[in-house]
Parts: C-alpha cells; sequence; structure tokens
C-alpha cells in the first residue's frame, strides 16, 4: 500500500535519522506514531476493518472467519467493488453518480432476459450489455459535460428511469431463474485447481498467493529503492519490513482461507482484473494524470491541455460499463434477475469510495484503497447478516459508520 | 482631540508573508466630506480600506483605528458596520435572484412578531432608494437592473444600514459615463447630508473633479495628502506622486540583445462577454518578435488577461467577433489551449492558486502535466523520466523544495511561481506570456524570475509580459504596449517611455 501517493507522512518522516539514535526499537514506535497522526485516513480505514473483522468474529462465536464464509465475503463484495472503482474516479472528477445501481439490475435482468426467454449465447448477451452500459455512461456524460447539468441532477433521473425500466423488463416474467452455467460460474464458480489433488488445499491458489505475495514485496522494494534514488522521503526499513509482512500474511492468511475451502473465487479474479487496470491507468496513464488534475484544479488542468470535457465523459462511461459488470456479478451470485436488484447499491459503492479515503473535495483518492473500503462496508453486512440482524439496523449501523468515516478524513484533511 | 476628524487611521502596518502591503500608514478623514485614495495598483489602498472594515481583523495589523474619537477594534465587517462604516466593492455584493427591497435589507430585516414586517419594508426602501434618485420598483429583481443601478441599490443599502462613512472600492471601473457621472453626482449629495466618504479610483478626472481631499499612498506608505482647496491637484501633479520612483538596478540587464522577425502577432481581435455582453476587447494588434520582451501594461480591469486568454486557445468562451492570431507565420485560432500549447504558445497564469496549479499535487505532477506525451514509454508515463525533468528543472531555476514529491501547496508564492514556470518550459514554447509573474512574491524571487526571462529570450523566446507594475515594465521590456478599458491606448520603445507616459495612456479612455 501507499506505493505512489506520498502523503503528509512522507514529510513528517524527515527526522527519522535522529530520532533512531535514542534506540531503533523506541524509535521506531515513535515513528509508527507519527505515521499514524499524520497519515490518519489511509491508517483509519485498516484499523477500523480489523476492529470490524474481529468484533464479529467474537459475536458470531468464530463463524466470521470461517472458510465458507470469507469465500462468501469475495463473492458478496465483488459487485461492490466493481461499482466502487468506477465511482472512485467519478468522486475524484467531484462528480457523483447515483444511478449506477439501478444500471446494475437493468443489466443484470437485460442479460437474462436475452439469455434465458431470447436465447442468446452468454458472451454474446454480455457484449450486448455491456455496449448498454457504454450507451448509458455517454447519455450521462454527455449531459454532464456538453449541457452542464449536474451530474446529481442527471443520474438521480437516471435512478428513476433505470429503476423504471428494470421494473418494466421483469414486469411479465417476474423473477427470472438463470440457468445458464457459464452465468453462474462468475461469481459461483471457482478456479480450477490442478488434477488429481487430494490434499483438501487448493493447490493453484495458495501458488497464485506466494506469486501474488513476491510480486507485492519486488514492487514494494523496487518502489521504495526508486524513492531513495532521488532522495524522496521513505519511511525508515524496520517500518517498511513489518508493513510488507503485514500484508504478506494478510495475503497469505486470506489465501489459505479461500484454498482449504474451493479456492480463489472467479469473482475475486474477475475484480483482481479490473482493480489492476485501473490503478494501472490512474497511476501510470497520461489519463490518469488528467484525472487527477481535474480533480483537484479543473480550471488550471483545462489552462494546461486537458480536455476536461472528455476525460469527464469517459469517466461516466467507465461507470456505467463497470456497472453492467456488477449487473451480471450479482445476477450471477444470485442466479436470478429480480425486480429488487440495483437498491441502494450506489450507496454502498460511493460509501466504499469514501471509507477507502477518496477526498470529499476530490483530486485525491485510489481505487485499490476503495476496494479496502468495500470489505469494510461488505464485512458489516456479512457479519451483521450472520447474526440475523435485521436490514433496517444494518442501513443505520452503515450509516453510521460511513458519516464518521467521512467526518474523520474531512477533520484530518483540514489542517 | 478634535471632531473634525471623522476617522483616523495611525501608523497602520500590515505584513503579509514576504510582503509589507502597508507600512506606517496615515490616513485621515475630514467629517462631511469626499476623500479619495489614489495609487498605482498594490499600493496598499485595498489593503488599508480591508484593515478599516474589519476584514483584516484587529490584532492582524499594527496602529489605530480612531473613528469618532474612540479607538476601534474591529473583528468582522458586522463590527464596522455597526459603527456607520460601509464598503461598496467593486464587485457588487447583491443576491440577483432577490428583489431591490431584498437586498436592501438583507441581513437587517425589519421585523414585526419574529416575522419579517414586509410592508413596512417596501416602504422603507422606497425611501432610500429616493435617497440615491433611483426610480425602480422596488420589487423588481436586482438582475433585471444595470450596473449603475446595483451600485446605487449597494449605496442604499449601505445608507439603510444608517452609516456615516461610505467607501468607495473604484466605483466607476465598470460604469459607463452617464452612470459614473450620475454616481458622482449622488455622492455629492451624500456629502450634502453630512454622509463622509472615500473613493479608492484609479480614474483621476473624476478624482480631481469631486475630492475634497486626495490622500496618495506608494508602496504601502503614505505619500501625501492634497487639499483640493488650497494644493495642487493637477493629474500630472498627482501622477507624479503616484509614480515619483526611481528605476534601481534590481532588473538584471541583458547584455546583449537579439530581436529579429515577428514570432507572434495579434491583428483586431476584438471579443465579447457571453454573460453580460459587454465588450472586452475592442480591436487589440500587436506583435512580439523572437527574442524580445514585450510589456503590457495597464490598470487592473484593463482587460490585458483577457486578452490573453483569448489568444490561448479561450478557455472561458468569450465571444470573439472578429480578430486573428499569427504565429511564426502561420495564422492559428486557437479553439482550446491544448491547441495553442501544440503550437508553441503557453500561458502562466497570474492566478497560481485559481488556475494555475493544482496545489494538493507534487511539484513533479504539476511540471508534466502540460507535455506528458514526451514522457511516455510505451504505454505508460515514465517515472524516472519525469522525476529526471522535475530536477533538471528544480536545479535550473531554483525551486526551492526538499524534493519534487513535495506537494506545490506547501511551497511559497516565489517557489510556486518557479512550479509554473518549469511546467510551461517544459511545454517548449516559443511564445511565453507571463501573467503578473511577480504578484506577491517577495524581492529576492523576483529577481530570479526576471533573470530567468532574460535567460529565455537570449535562446530566442519571445516574452509577453502583462504587469501592473510599472517599475517592472519599464525595467524589464524592450517595447511595451498600454491598455485601457480593453483597447491598446498605445505602444512606446522603452527608450522613450517613462512612468508618467504610461500612466496617461493607462488612465486615458
Amino acid at each position: 500500500m501507499g506505493k505512489s501517493q506520498s502523503t503528509a507522512a512522507d514529510i513528517a518522516l524527515g527526522y527519522d535519522d535522529e530520532s533512531r539514535s535514542g534506540g531503533k526499537t523506541m524509535a521506531a514506535f515513535k515513528e509508527l506514531i507519527t505515521l499514524i497522526k499524520t497519515n490518519a485516513t489511509s491508517y483509519m480505514m485498516y484499523f477500523a476493518l480489523v476492529v470490524i473483522m474481529l468484533v464479529f468474529q467474537i459475536w458470531t462465536d468464530g463463524k466470521f472467519f470461517t472458510a465458507q464464509n470469507i469465500t462468501n465475503l469475495f463473492n458478496q463484495a465483488a459487485y461492490v467493488a466493481v461499482l466502487a472503482i468506477g465511482m472512485t474516479l467519478i468522486l475524484i472528477l467531484k462528480h457523483i453518480d447515483l444511478s449506477c445501481g439501478y444500471v446494475a439490475g437493468l443489466s443484470g435482468a437485460v442479460a437474462a432476459i436475452m439469455m434465458e426467454k431470447m436465447g442468446v449465447n452468454v458472451w454474446i448477451a454480455m457484449l450486448a450489455v455491456l455496449l448498454m452500459g457504454l450507451a448509458i455512461g455517454f447519455y450521462q456524460g454527455t449531459l454532464v459535460t456538453k449541457f452542464g447539468i449536474p451530474a446529481f441532477i442527471t443520474t438521480l433521473a437516471g435512478m428513476f428511469i433505470f429503476r423504471g425500466l428494470l421494473t418494466r423488463s421483469l414486469a411479465k416474467s417476474g423473477t427470472i431463474i438463470v440457468t445458464d452455467e457459464t452465468f453462474k460460474a462468475m461469481c459461483q464458480g471457482f478456479i480450477p485447481d490442478i488434477p488429481g489433488n487430494t490434499t483438501g488445499v487448493h493447490i493453484v491458489t495458495m501458488i497464485i498467493a506466494c506469486i501474488a505475495v513476491a510480486a507485492f514485496v519486488w514492487f514494494q522494494v523496487r518502489s521504495r529503492r526508486n524513492k531513495e534514488k532521488y532522495d524522496f522521503p521513505v519511511v525508515s526499513l524496520s517500518i517498511f519490513i513489518t508493513g510488507c509482512i503485514a500484508v504478506s500474511v494478510v495475503i497469505l492468511f486470506a489465501a489459505w482461507m479461500l484454498a482449504i475451502n474451493k479456492g480463489i473465487p472467479i469473482s475475486a479474479c474477475i475484480v483482481g482484473v479490473i482493480l489492476a487496470g485501473y490503478a494501472f491507468m490512474l497511476s501510470k496513464t497520461k489519463l490518469g494524470r488528467h484525472i487527477y488534475g481535474i480533480g483537484g484544479n479543473d480550471q488550471a488542468a483545462e489552462l494546461s491541455g486537458v480536455d476536461v470535457k472528455k476525460v469527464t465523459l469517459f469517466a461516466f462511461c467507465s461507470m456505467s460499463v463497470l456497472a453492467a459488470v456488477a449487473g451480471f456479478l450479482y445476477t450471477s451470485r444470485l442466479s436470478s434477475a429480480t425486480p429488487t436488484a440495483g437498491l441502494a447499491f450506489e450507496m454502498d459503492a460511493i460509501a466504499s469510495s469514501y471509507i477507502g479515503g477518496t477526498a470529499v473535495s476530490g483530486g485525491i483518492g485510489k481505487v485499490t484503497n476503495a476496494i479496502i473500503g468495500t470489505f469494510v462496508i461488505m464485512s458489516l453486512t456479512n457479519g451483521m447478516n450472520l447474526m440475523s440482524i435485521d436490514i433496517s439496523y444494518q442501513y443505520i449501523v452503515k450509516g453510521i459508520i460511513f458519516i464518521i468515516a467521512v467526518a474523520f478524513d474531512v477533520k484530518s484533511r483540514k489542517k | 482631540m478634535s471632531d473634525e476628524y471623522i476617522l483616523e487611521m495611525r501608523n497602520i502596518c500590515k505584513e503579509f508573508p514576504g510582503v509589507k502591503a502597508l507600512n506606517n500608514v496615515n490616513f485621515k478623514v475630514k467629517k462631511g466630506e469626499i476623500h479619495c485614495l489614489v495609487g498605482e495598483n498594490g499600493a496598499g489602498k485595498s489593503t488599508l480600506m480591508k484593515v478599516l472594515s474589519g476584514v483584516w481583523k484587529y490584532g492582524t495589523y499594527t496602529g489605530d483605528i480612531v473613528l469618532n474619537g474612540e479607538i476601534q477594534q474591529f473583528r468582522s465587517i458586522a463590527d464596522s458596520e455597526n459603527k456607520g462604516i460601509a464598503i461598496i466593492y467593486q464587485e457588487l455584493a447583491l443576491f440577483p435572484e432577490l428583489s431591490v427591497y431584498e437586498n436592501i435589507f438583507m441581513g437587517h430585516e425589519i421585523m414585526r412578531n419574529h416575522s419579517i414586517d414586509w410592508n413596512e419594508t417596501i416602504i422603507q426602501a422606497q425611501k432610500y432608494l429616493e435617497k440615491v434618485r433611483l426610480k425602480v420598483n422596488p420589487a423588481a429583481a436586482v438582475k433585471t437592473l444595470n450596473t449603475g443601478k446595483q451600485q446605487l441599490v449597494e449605496i442604499a443599502k449601505a445608507l439603510s444600514k444608517n452609516c456615516s462613512l461610505l467607501i468607495f472600492d473604484e466605483p466607476t471601473s465598470s460604469l459607463n459615463e452617464d452612470d459614473s457621472e450620475n454616481l458622482l453626482n449622488i455622492m455629492r449629495e451624500l456629502k450634502e447630508q453630512g454622509i463622509t466618504c472615500i473613493m479608492i479610483s484609479h480614474k483621476l478626472r473624476e478624482v480631481t473633479a469631486i475630492a475634497d481631499t486626495i490622500t496618495v499612498l506608494r508602496d504601502g506608505s503614505t505619500i501625501c495628502s492634497l487639499d483640493a482647496a488650497t494644493d495642487d491637484i493637477s493629474e500630472a501633479n498627482i501622477i507624479k506622486n503616484m509614480v515619483g520612483r526611481t528605476i534601481d538596478d534590481i532588473y538584471p540587464k541583458r547584455t546583449e540583445k537579439h530581436i529579429s522577425d515577428i514570432m507572434f502577432e495579434v491583428r483586431n481581435l476584438s471579443a465579447e462577454d457571453r454573460a453580460t455582453g459587454r465588450q472586452i476587447l475592442k480591436d487589440v494588434s500587436f506583435n512580439v518578435r523572437r527574442g524580445e520582451i514585450v510589456g503590457l501594461q495597464g490598470l487592473m480591469g484593463a482587460g490585458r488577461t483577457e486578452c490573453a486568454l483569448a489568444v490561448f486557445g479561450n478557455p472561458y468562451k468569450y465571444k470573439i467577433t472578429s480578430g486573428d492570431v499569427w504565429i511564426d507565420g502561420e495564422r492559428v485560432n486557437f479553439k482550446t489551449p491544448k491547441q495553442a500549447i501544440k503550437k508553441g504558445l503557453a500561458y502562466v497564469s497570474e492566478d497560481r492558486k485559481g488556475n494555475g496549479l493544482v496545489l494538493i499535487q507534487d511539484v513533479r505532477y504539476n511540471i508534466s502535466i502540460a507535455n506528458l506525451e514526451e514522457l511516455i514509454k510505451r504505454v505508460s508515463i515514465d517515472d524516472n523520466k519525469e522525476i529526471g525533468v522535475a530536477n533538471q528543472y528544480r536545479k535550473e531555476i531554483n525551486i526551492k523544495t526538499p524534493t519534487v514529491a513535495q506537494k506545490v501547496g506547501n511551497l511559497s508564492g516565489g517557489n510556486q511561481q518557479k512550479v509554473q514556470i518549469a511546467k510551461w518550459l517544459f511545454s517548449h514554447p516559443k511564445v511565453l506570456i507571463l501573467d503578473e509573474p511577480t504578484r506577491g512574491i517577495d524581492v529576492g524571487a523576483k529577481y530570479e524570475i526576471y533573470s530567468i526571462m532574460n535567460e529565455l529570450v537570449a535562446q530566442g523566446m519571445s516574452i509577453i509580459m502583462i504587469s501592473s507594475e510599472l517599475p517592472e515594465v519599464l525595467g524589464m521590456s524592450d517595447r511595451l504596449y498600454v491598455m485601457s478599458e480593453g483597447r491598446i491606448t498605445g505602444e512606446l520603445p522603452i527608450e522613450e517611455a517613462t512612468e508618467e507616459k504610461v500612466m496617461k495612456m493607462a488612465i486615458s479612455a
């Protein structure tokens, strides 16, 4: 984590060398405190995630950290994660998309109708729905950029329209059961294991986890070397190593939980690929830089030759296409398309992104952190479901956690 | 303490980081007079009025404000209003959608039984409108009135608060002849009713016509106070006092000049503001040669920034009614800043924070944003190259920052300005427009920026420098144009330019 986005923490770490003279453990501890203080928002979200998970582990008498439930959590979180990735771009640009929930719902329904009622091939159906998502994004993006209608209004109208279309499309048939195995595999299936494995542990999963850990450490070390080369501030070595070990342990633990069940869910792979693509786009490409530039100061960006309208249009298109993907994942998990699909999806996505540290004032945000935010929100949902807490209370709890996270973020950015 | 003076500001000092905006200013206003405050841009007039009205609250400045013989400690605008001081700002502070009477009593509504007494409000509004001789329906929405009438509503609002000291900040800058004349008459009438007026103005003709006393500020100090009845208040004398300063060697000299063919030319550019229909540029023509620094002088609001932006791809979508832009012998007429940048034009904004830099981002991202193409290796941005470029500029133009990973918002004004310049140098321009390049930065950084400019023209670049600071324009330019009210009112080779000549052109309409 914290690979490319250096925050105030990095500045505070300037006195790293002095403090070390006092004794290594003490210095590292002091540095950790400074890190936490100056980097409060991003640490808060990890802290919240750990606390929430542990609390549910206790309250559910150990049902939270079971292989089955962790697999469930991944599948449950997938559609929100996909939405949160798209939403992060929109929020960095200081816009919002309230319609994405019902765009997801509608997409699932249209895909189901095409496959089950019209007999269209699963791949063609999905491609068609993705194009529909693109068209919706283009329509909303055009209203925002060309007509200057605020995104809040445009997508609020979209929320009405797509909810109506969703209800309409399923009005005759009611809930449609999806029988296509390929489609269902998206959010119910798992990656294949090597044939003849009888150990009870999914070998491929553990191999992938090891590769992931190796890649993570390699990237961290390379990034640190690079920073040192240019005298950029870096955290002290002990904290760096502790951080790397902690993340590796978490990856391996999660992988182990999955491996003793059925392996990595396909949904997680889909999210992983999308996440990697967007993270790369935001941090390494011209488009990404332009998005941050516009979010930070749209006028300065415009005067620096950035095509603000085109980039904004792209973000809305990407959001609606991702909403279509989220719709597939949700429909796949339930094996059915229902008229209620899409309700409050956008809320979970927006909350995920903000909890993941996207700045309320725009210009700052990372898709990788939005995924952490998704896990915070979905752990709440998952844990409360395990405890059979009524949905009404779930909304209240999620709302409170959300507002605390944002208040914390706003306050810590003010100084 | 005699009660001849309604207001005395004694030894007022106000500092901003790196700049001493007011240095021991003494300012005395007699009861019932019209007192004009004049000075160049940046002389400290507006700052002084902000101190007086409580915008800069008690404790952020030193010195005393004595109103009616009592020392005041204003902590907010409300405090000064309670004591009878009201400011009419250049940009009017009215609510365009609300009616005239709602505007007049906004913030001090007439109440009866815990609710607003609208009938009484309208009756009272009528009374104040008569005082400023404004014949409009009090129920009309303010946005339906023209600027001159809106200003009168603002004055009516101030009168309704029972103020005894009215401050006008450039009241006629956005008014036409008739409205200006009308406003001056209203001021005379107010004077007869015993209300004291302070007017800040660049228009010396109006100043000499209306003032009882004229105070001249220069570089944050009071230069003189002229009594209209006894002293010489000719425009020439006022201008002499406004500028009266010798250009010392704070401007690095160029050893040799290589000024050659015309690099950039604007012909007959006219433009209107789409929202108000006001003409902001009238038949503007100018050119810059290779290796030349051309100054574009003028007072605030003369249309210099608008001119630069209209040329630089017109990002704020002015309605351009005529005119052509030529760069290196090619007619270009850019539609977007992107096109302008591609063809070698660069614009260093006067408003670093507003539209120049992305303050929440690192130095390196700000430097690279206008020319990311050059940093792309295969599909992604080459970090090493980007940091290399940023570091190179950091060294070359001496940007003082621990590393290029620092947030631009954490740098000082001068260094922020250098980051802006670095951004545009990296876009490899042929023509560089610098809009108020040294505004709000300290003397040392100014010198560095001047040196950078000299180096760039030595390499064959063409520079257009927009500046309100006369000495700077005279010290740096090879040639200069003067703008006033959207027109070019004069062109001078540097040898013929004097402060008095330029000031006269800048004030002429």
